[in-house]
């Protein structure tokens, strides 16, 4: 454990890419085998499952520092973190543990089996052996996902270092569905087994936002422009008759959306496609607001399929005849791809080419653009027609062009401490706008980002001197600042109380310059939602 | 109702009966000052009285200013009500300060910490029957190490920065946490070099307290000669233009608020040693016991969760809104001196 708290402390105590690839191509080169393949899927979140509900985990933890479960509770919402509260309060060893973390984990994954009372032993016993840094991670292994920020380069990076191999080999082994328990080093790493590919899908090229002048891009005929789909990004693989759907986070989200089951078959075997998965109701494409009953349910009914039935749309074929061909150009992939989606038996699956807008001048590409909401598009996506498919975050092939979001001022009503960076400052913030007859004020989004540091500490201390009621973390302020609060899209919604939904709500410019008076209403917000009178 | 000793009003922590105030935040005629930092001796007042100790200190923050030095212990009256300064231990010349009328005994400790960090005179209790506390750090999840340990951890780093070729920065207040943190850098390591502020308040200083010899980073410090020995400075230099001719450099802060992951990560600062010239939560509750008071007012810092939890323990416990800040929460909101051109 001493080895694995080390390397987490290493990572989280800097900044600097290279100081991270070196902590972690260190421990690669020091640590057993059995904990690399642990750390590695602990670092992807790969977590083994959660052993003992945190809320009696809290009470065993209060109980253990010889506090009352209030004071915890309290101590949790300034710390911002569970694993660190406990590991603070509850007075930890002095002396390091070298027990491996492979050991660690097989004892928290048949902790699971275990009654509450020899949980809490087990737990109680680790608080008081393990040194701070190390119940800390001990911790995190119990209760959540270490969100540290090793992002699948940094990871493959490193892992190159230490193996010799290839970045972009390791990256695709490092995709899918690889069990951390039954998977050895060598068989995830050095030498992968056939049985191992039949689910896995490649890293997901993606794109920048564009920096500079549209026209900087050069001839308008060199690149594919299609409009940007506001759902899910996903890759659908068919092989050995059987469908796989993987979402950009590398969850497994195939029993979520049974439309796409009957691939195989009309399909063949080998095929990779990677798309956008949305809503469609009525025939037409949905918000994400509509897709977002989709996302959460793991049990679908019928009346929910047919209520919200989801299709693919797809940009790109990655696969073909159980063939990488993702350095073909993406003109040849395109071509491959529709071929494929002009088969009679491929017409039946809800899969829907990603138009390629025939524009001929950069003007027209902007109208296009213009046009995004329209088409419930984010706005367009330029991709050079002879690019590979590459991997991961890469600049130069693909560039991504939103629309510019909409936006509303709105007045600050609720507040919360942050949690991570933002520990014990109150950054998460609640805005309301006026109701109709501009008496009161309605919340309607929830907004993090947004403000620079400076900023959130000016609110940050505002919130302290200006709070009327505590609710636990959360305080009511007095209705007095106004924010220019963005989003990509809205919709109706019965979810929210306001009765509208923002699609990806943040900060734009905290408006010093406004009274609540002059706060926006909940009609004006209305008033942005496209097609409101086909609803 | 009596008017009880010490009142909260607009101007600070009034005695009516003396017609005296205790580190008031706006100016008025008698101040009793705690120690030197600005949120508790502030401009204006046209009379000062503190520990003699901290008279070179606020004649350097604020210029002349009309102020009695007293020594610890020593009993000066106004008007009936018998007042005396107490070690704090916060830093250099630090206090509490009590205050006695008619046989009641209130105590007002300032900012304090019960550990001994060798420069500061170190904390005393001082019985007494009401005990207005400061709680910056009164929660549980704060509890500090020895210093020795914390030391020993900021002198490996600076001897690792040495040997990977790079200059150390360490930020610290540049009045008490900067001191204390020149007493204990091992001068085996490398040369210490210092941001203009804390030059400035380590000179007032010096004739108090013996501390290793430092060298002011002026216009004419060359780049070179920094590297692998150690800059003092105080948090505002973080992010600061003056901070480039460090490269390259590695920073760190010393602070209380170290001890928690998000503090560290969201100041973008390499390191955090858990260093504070506070009491931690064990610290306040030990200082409280051995007050034997039983009626506590808590100012600045976690008041209203500390006090329900003095309340739960059976103390008469509520807080007073003060214009103190504690341990300041953020870089670059300390108010600061202008380094030296």
């Amino acid at each position: 454990m001493k080895l694995f708290a080390n390397l987490i402390r290493d990572l989280d105590s800097t900044n600097k890419t290279t100081a991270k690839v070196a902590a972690l191509v260190d421990y690669f080169n020091k640590a057993p085998d059995a904990d690399k393949v642990w750390a590695i899927a602990i670092l992807s979140h790969r977590r083994p499952p959660r052993p003992v509900n945190t809320t009696i985990v809290r009470s065993w933890a209060a109980e253990s520092a010889n506090i009352p479960l209030w004071l915890f509770e309290e101590s949790y919402h300034i710390v911002g973190d569970l694993a660190e509260t406990i590991a603070l309060v509850v007075p930890s060893s002095q002396n390091s543990c070298d027990k491996s973390l492979s050991h660690f984990i097989k004892e928290i994954i048949e902790l699971k089996s275990l009654d509450d009372k020899e949980k809490k032993t087990y737990l109680v016993k680790n608080w008081k052996a393990l040194a701070y840094y190390e119940s800390f991670v001990f911790n995190k292994l119990i209760t959540g996902s270490l969100r540290i920020g090793i992002s699948q380069k940094l990871m493959t990076r490193s892992l190159s270092i230490s193996t010799g191999l290839e970045e972009d080999v390791l990256a695709y082994r490092l995709m899918g569905n690889w069990d951390p328990g039954t998977t050895t080093f060598h068989n995830l790493i050095i030498e992968q087994r056939k049985s191992d590919y039949v689910s896995k899908p490649y890293p997901f090229y993606l794109a920048y936002g564009l920096e500079g002048k549209i026209d900087e891009l050069g001839n308008v005929t060199d690149w594919n422009i299609e409009h940007k789909w506001d759902g899910i990004r996903a890759q659908i693989i068919v092989r050995n008759q059987e469908v796989f759907i993987w979402s950009r986070g590398e969850e497994l989200v195939t029993d979520k959306y049974p439309e796409f089951h009957g691939m195989p078959g009309n399909i063949p075997d080998g095929t990779v496609l990677d798309g956008e998965i949305l809503a469609f109701p009525n025939g037409v494409i949905g918000s994400f607001n509509d897709l977002q009953t989709r996302i959460g349910r793991k049990n679908i009914s019928k009346n929910l399929l047919k209520k919200s039935p989801v299709i693919l749309k797809v940009y790109d074929l990655l696969e073909w005849e159980g063939i990488d061909i993702r350095n073909l150009s993406l003109l040849k992939r395109r071509e491959q791809l529709e071929l494929l989606l002009k088969n009679p038996n491929v017409g039946k699956l809800p899969l829907y080419l990603s138009e390629n807008k025939l524009l001929n001048s950069w003007e027209e590409v902007a109208k296009e653009r213009s046009k995004s909401r329209e088409h419930r598009s984010e706005g367009l996506m330029l991709k050079r027609k002879d690019s590979p498919y590459r991997v991961g975050r890469k600049k130069g092939d693909w560039w991504k062009w939103k629309v510019d979001p909409l936006s509303i001022d709105a007045v600050l009503t609720y507040a919360m401490r942050g949690h991570g960076r933002r520990t014990n400052l109150f950054t998460d913030y609640t805005f309301a706008l006026w109701d109709k007859d501009r008496s009161e004020l309605v919340t309607f989004a929830k907004a993090y980002s947004g403000l620079t540091d400076a900023e959130f500490r000016k609110v940050d201390s505002w919130i302290k001197k200006n709070t009327l009621e505590r609710f636990g973390p959360v305080r009511s302020v007095t209705p007095k600042l106004v924010f220019e609060i963005a989003f990509e899209g809205v919709a109706l919604s019965k979810r929210h109380k306001s009765g509208i939904a923002t699609r990806f709500p943040r900060i734009l410019k905290w408006r010093q310059d406004k009274k609540i008076e002059e706060a926006n209403s909940l009609e004006d917000l209305k008033m942005m939602i496209p097609f409101l009178d086909s609803v | 109702m009596e008017t009880p000793l010490l009142i909260f009003n607009e101007n600070g922590i009034y005695c009516k009966e003396a017609n005296v105030y205790l580190d008031p935040w706006h100016p008025v005629d008698r101040a009793i000052i705690t120690h030197g930092h600005a949120d508790h001796s502030r401009w204006g007042n046209k009379e000062y009285i503190t520990h003699t100790t901290n008279v070179p200190i606020i004649k350097h923050r604020l210029g002349e200013i009309v102020v009695h030095g007293k020594e610890y212990n020593e009993k000066f009256v106004v008007n009936n009500v018998t007042f005396s300064l107490h070690p704090a231990g916060h830093i250099i010349g630090s206090s509490q300060v009590r205050v006695e009328h008619k046989g009641e005994v209130w105590v007002f400790t300032g900012d304090y910490k019960i550990e001994n960090d060798g420069v500061a005179t170190p904390y005393e209790p001082v019985k007494c029957h009401t005990f207005i506390t400061e709680c910056t750090f009164g929660i549980p999840p704060f509890k500090w190490v020895p210093q020795e340990q914390v030391f020993k951890n900021i002198n490996q780093w600076w001897a690792n920065n040495r040997e990977e070729g790079k200059t150390s920065v360490l930020f610290g207040y540049s009045l008490g946490k900067a001191q204390r943190l020149l007493k204990y850098l091992d001068t085996s390591i490398g040369k210490i070099y210092t941001h203009g502020a804390i030059e400035n308040m380590t000179e007032v200083l010096r004739p108090q307290v013996l501390f290793p010899p430092t060298t002011l980073i002026t216009r004419d410090t060359k780049k070179k000669e920094l590297i692998g020995n150690i800059v003092l400075a105080p948090p505002s230099a973080h992010g600061s233009t003056w901070i480039r001719k460090m490269v390259p450099f590695v920073t760190a802060s010393a602070s209380g608020w170290m001890a928690f992951r998000g503090a560290r990560r969201r100041r973008a600062i390499d390191k955090g040693f858990v260093l504070s010239d506070h009491c931690d939560w064990e610290g306040l509750l030990k200082a409280i016991e051995s007050t034997g008071a039983e009626k506590i007012i808590a100012t600045h810092g976690y008041t209203e969760i500390f006090s329900r939890y003095l309340r739960d323990q059976g103390y008469d416990a509520r807080t007073e809104q003060t214009q103190f800040e504690g341990e300041m929460n953020e870089l670059n909101t300390e108010p600061e001196e202008k380094p030296a051109p």
